[in-house]
């Protein structure tokens, strides 16, 4: 199979790197640079785990062709924390318990993160709305919900 | 064509581990040469908290700062022999089991303390913070870090113990088909409120009210984190999913998350929820398990509020709007039994 090089911006930092002709953006980034964070759930569209940024968009990552990123910047949830210090929104995940088996937690995260980079004092619809394209099994989402809009309300610690 | 508002109540007791052949769980504790100790098991934590209640159960029976222990899990082939995580007997069987391994590793502990301090290890305490002390005299005192060098290094003492909890097997009495499958259950009680349409055959669940009874609550923000979660399931059971919708036909079964639905972020109730703390005679420090009971009232209070809101009675899950609309047409339309509000 033809490869192709990619050159690409992963988090802020210039990267490259080849991708297998057809290949999805999702396995590019696990297999391919290494970023384990955007999650394989159902690499069909539908469960959200996947969920990246491309040019501040949020994009199912099993959904874009690899070679279409050439030139692009890529956010995921390992971009988050910086220098060891954790994003508000992450800490507010752990203060209002939103994990439980955590599976869907960085599409969560890409996805609420895009949302109040947009919008800074989301109501709950515009909340529920942003993630509506993320599944979870565990949580019932009530948490998940309560953690954005706790960030969003600028008190992201209890 | 109208909304239906209705109102369902059920309760429910939910059995803690099972009955296949004994219900055993194992644990080992150990500790290292500095002080903090390892507890291995080879239960598996979901996300449902396994780990962090373990954890626990550890420090509070060996008398250590909860930071000085670590939980290791999940390697059967390494681990001390465990049934698994499910049967809602987490908390329940390993934290026993953890509670078992621990005293015996805090008396070598203690042990071994006494000996540096030349005194009884009867008249030992711990303070919970890493320190040992003679009772009543807390400057006669030795940290567990000092302690377990000093088994190590000095006394060649291994600081170590062996947990295990068993529910033996019970047994059917031929004669009266009696048994006792279970020494422990937890209890739940659940008031939901539905919306029908019955032009669309769609019912929404608009509010829960709930009480959950978990033995004593061994940590409250996952206890919470259980019930808000597993009622979300239970709702999700009781009106979206199946994977035989025509059972025992295998026709339209859903094949992915397009066709098998859920009920996401926008379809919430209000859920509002109290425990009752009644510490379990036989659990870990009272506790019981929240696990799969945390659903199951759900599904019966759904069905009955939605007999209250249109009079129907639906007897196979998921409550579908297909099966509302056929059961509205064949009793003549929707007969409310009590309107609400």
């Amino acid at each position: 199979m033809a490869r192709r090089p990619v050159n690409f911006t992963l988090n802020g930092s210039p990267r490259a790197a080849f991708a297998e002709e057809g290949q999805n953006l999702l396995e590019f980034l696990r297999r391919g640079v290494g970023d384990l964070t955007p999650k394989y759930g159902c690499g069909q569209g539908t469960c959200g785990a996947c969920t990246v940024t491309v040019n501040g968009r949020t994009q199912l990552a099993c959904l874009v062709l690899a070679e279409t990123v050439e030139g692009a910047e890529i956010g995921t949830a390992a971009g988050l924390a910086t220098s060891g210090t954790l994003d508000p929104l992450q800490e507010a995940f752990m203060d209002h318990f939103a994990a439980q088996c955590g599976y869907c937690t960085p599409g969560m995260l890409v996805s609420a993160r895009a949302l109040l980079d947009a919008n800074p004092r989301p109501t709950r619809e515009e909340v529920v709305e942003a993630i509506s394209g993320n599944l979870c099994r565990c949580t019932g989402y009530e948490p998940i919900i309560a953690a954005i809009l706790s960030v969003a309300e600028g008190r992201a610690r209890a | 064509m109208a909304l239906h508002r209705g109102r369902g109540f059920a309760a429910i007791n939910y059995p803690i581990g099972m009955n296949l052949g004994g219900d055993p769980s194992q644990a080992l504790v150990h500790s290292n040469p500095d002080g903090k100790f390892t507890v291995a098991l080879s239960a598996i934590d979901l996300g449902q908290g396994m780990k962090s209640v373990t954890r626990q159960v550890a420090a509070e029976t060996l008398g250590v700062p909860l930071e000085d222990v670590y939980v290791d899990t999940a390697d059967s082939d390494t681990g001390p022999h465990d049934m698994g995580s499910f049967a809602s007997r987490g908390t329940h069987r390993m934290g026993n089991a953890v509670i078992r391994a621990a005293e015996e590793a805090r008396q070598v502990m203690l042990e071994a303390a006494a000996e540096e301090l030349e005194v009884d290890a009867a008249d030992l305490v711990t303070d919970g913070q890493g320190n040992i002390h003679v009772r009543g005299a807390p400057s006669r005192s030795i940290t567990t870090m000092a302690a377990a060098q000093a088994a190590q290094f000095r006394q060649g003492r291994t600081i170590a113990g062996r947990g295990i909890f068993l529910i033996p097997l019970s047994e059917v009495d031929p004669d009266t088909g009696e048994m006792s499958p279970v020494t422990t259950f937890a209890h739940a009680a659940m008031l939901v409120e539905v919306e029908g349409d019955d032009e669309t055959g769609e019912v929404a669940v608009t509010d829960m009210q709930s009480a959950y009874e978990v033995g004593r609550a061994l940590n409250p923000r996952l206890v919470e984190q259980q019930l808000r979660g597993g009622a979300w399931m239970g709702m999700s059971h009781a009106a979206w999913e199946t994977t035989e919708p025509y059972y025992p036909d295998r026709a339209h079964g859903p094949v992915d998350f397009n066709a098998y639905t859920l009920p996401g972020p926008g379809d919430l109730a209000p859920h509002h929820i109290s425990v009752l703390e009644r510490p379990a005679e036989d659990g870990p420090y009272g506790g019981k398990g929240p696990g799969e009971m945390c659903a199951n009232p759900v599904l019966p209070a759904v069905v009955n509020a939605v007999y209250d809101a249109v009079g129907l009675r639906i007897d196979e899950l998921p409550v579908t709007p297909e099966k509302v609309l056929r059961g509205l047409r064949a009793q003549g339309g929707a007969k409310p039994r009590r309107a609400l509000g």
